[in-house]
């Protein structure tokens, strides 16, 4: 497989999601490129998290296309998801697995990345010498980066993420962001919702608002 | 190590599966604990004819295996559902029904082994002949598997739902007769002296049905319980 951001872009066309009899949105088109990051705004229950999900390929949508790099990406299935990684509402995060551990996991399920080690992930969310510890016993906002933490561990180049800025303090929310900038200044692709301002790079963000 | 593998998935899944199971052990020693119960209660309940012990006991231990079975099924997924593992594995590189299948295998190992290793205690205490102790625990190793296999379909189909539990038993338990019926069946023939080589046919060539073909469908239903 071929890890080459460069070529790389998701393009939806027309995509439409109907929950119980309401339509979320319709006919919504965008195109995302590499060190360009999607932020999703609008209300509670105005449909990001769907659209997050239907991003992933976890949702079909109920109406248009989501091509990555010319291809369905219901098509291209495990190949699409070897280069995208998601963190969501729900961490993902097992309790009863160290930090180390839960990395391992994601690292083996995903492409890894050898350039980053487990344990620079760890340092790099400020997670290094907790590594041996339960999940269960990190605080909210520890467990939270660690979720982070996986994105680092394997090669994806879109990282798609629901309200990444959760429980995490002040601080964190600064190691987070350094994060998504040198994911982006790197090449890579975020797709995001966020109640918080994110500070990024004006210039690079495609703003969808799917409040009516 | 920069493409994603397939074996690496699997047996890193395998791992953390049985490793989670060993740090929640007290949890996971309940299916075992009531397989051992029901068993135990039957020679006090029915009084101890070891004639008429002797005559129900296949029932009664594949009945009772049967049921442990069931009432561990929703382990399979359900702590994943609720940690957000399962979307993980949802959106992992690999085809998802290669993970449920080393999930199933971890699942069977730990709720489905311990029954196959008590069982001969059980055939013992219900006056079972060798003979038929002998083909006991082949029909378990041979039928649990599928009990796990099937099963998992019918939790990964009610893992979203909040109160799946009485759906789960309906789903599952029409799909678990044929199962009982062979293996029950052939601990009995075998006591009476006569070759089971027909039902073990028949449940190996179930298990090599489920096998290959229940890790599909299961992936299948997690999409749509998840979507």
């Amino acid at each position: 497989m071929t890890h080459s951001p460069a070529a790389s872009c998701l393009e939806a066309r027309g995509l439409a999601c109907i929950r119980d009899d309401r339509t979320l949105f319709d006919d919504l088109s965008f195109r995302l490129e590499p060190g360009q990051v999607l932020l999703l705004e609008g209300r509670n229950g105005s449909g990001k998290t769907s659209l997050l999900r239907i991003l992933c390929g976890m949702r079909q949508p109920d109406g248009g296309e989501l091509v990555w790099n010319g291809e369905d990406i219901f098509d291209l299935g495990p190949d699409y998801h070897a280069h995208i990684a998601y963190v969501g509402h729900r961490d993902g995060v097992k309790h009863d697995l160290t930090a180390r551990e839960n990395l391992k996991l994601a690292r083996g399920l995903g492409a890894p990345n050898t350039a980053v080690s487990i344990e620079d992930a760890l340092d790099r969310v400020e997670l290094w010498g907790f590594d041996d510890v339960p999940a269960r016993n990190l605080s909210a906002g520890q467990q939270r980066r660690l979720a982070l933490a996986r994105l680092l561990v394997t090669r994806a180049d879109l990282w798609i993420l629901d309200e990444p800025f959760t429980s995490l303090d002040s601080h964190g929310i600064g190691i987070v962001e350094n994060l998504f900038a040198n994911h982006v200044s790197g090449g890579g692709m975020l797709a995001v919702t966020s109640h918080h301002r994110v500070s990024l790079n004006d210039n690079a963000i495609i703003r969808i608002n799917l409040s009516p | 190590m920069n493409t994603p593998s397939l074996y690496r998935a699997f047996t890193l899944l395998l791992w953390r599966d049985l490793l989670l199971a060993y740090r929640r052990r007290t949890e996971m020693i309940n299916p075992l604990l009531f397989f051992v119960l029901v068993t135990a209660l039957f020679p006090l309940g029915i009084g101890a004819n070891p004639e008429l012990l002797r005559n129900i006991a296949p029932g009664i231990i594949w009945v009772a295996a049967l049921l442990a079975a069931m009432l561990s099924l929703d382990s399979v997924f359900r702590s994943d559902f609720e940690d957000g593992s399962l979307e993980q594995l949802l959106i992992s590189a690999q085809p998802l029904s290669v993970l449920v299948l080393a999930k199933v295998i971890a699942h069977w190992l730990i709720t489905g082994l311990p029954l196959l290793i008590v069982a001969p205690l059980l055939g013992l205490l219900l006056n079972l002949p060798g003979a038929s102790i002998a083909a006991l625990m082949l029909t378990l190793l041979l039928g649990t598997p599928v009990l796990s296999m099937i099963g998992a379909i019918g939790v990964a189909l009610t893992v979203g739902l909040r109160r799946g539990g009485v759906i789960l038993s309906l789903l599952v338990l029409p799909l678990y007769i044929p199962v009982l019926i062979f293996a029950a069946n052939a601990v009995e023939t075998s006591g009476a002296g006569l070759p089971i080589t027909a039902h073990l046919s028949l449940l190996s060539a179930l298990l090599v049905l489920s096998v290959s073909l229940t890790p599909l469908a299961t992936a299948a239903a997690l999409k749509i319980s998840l979507g």
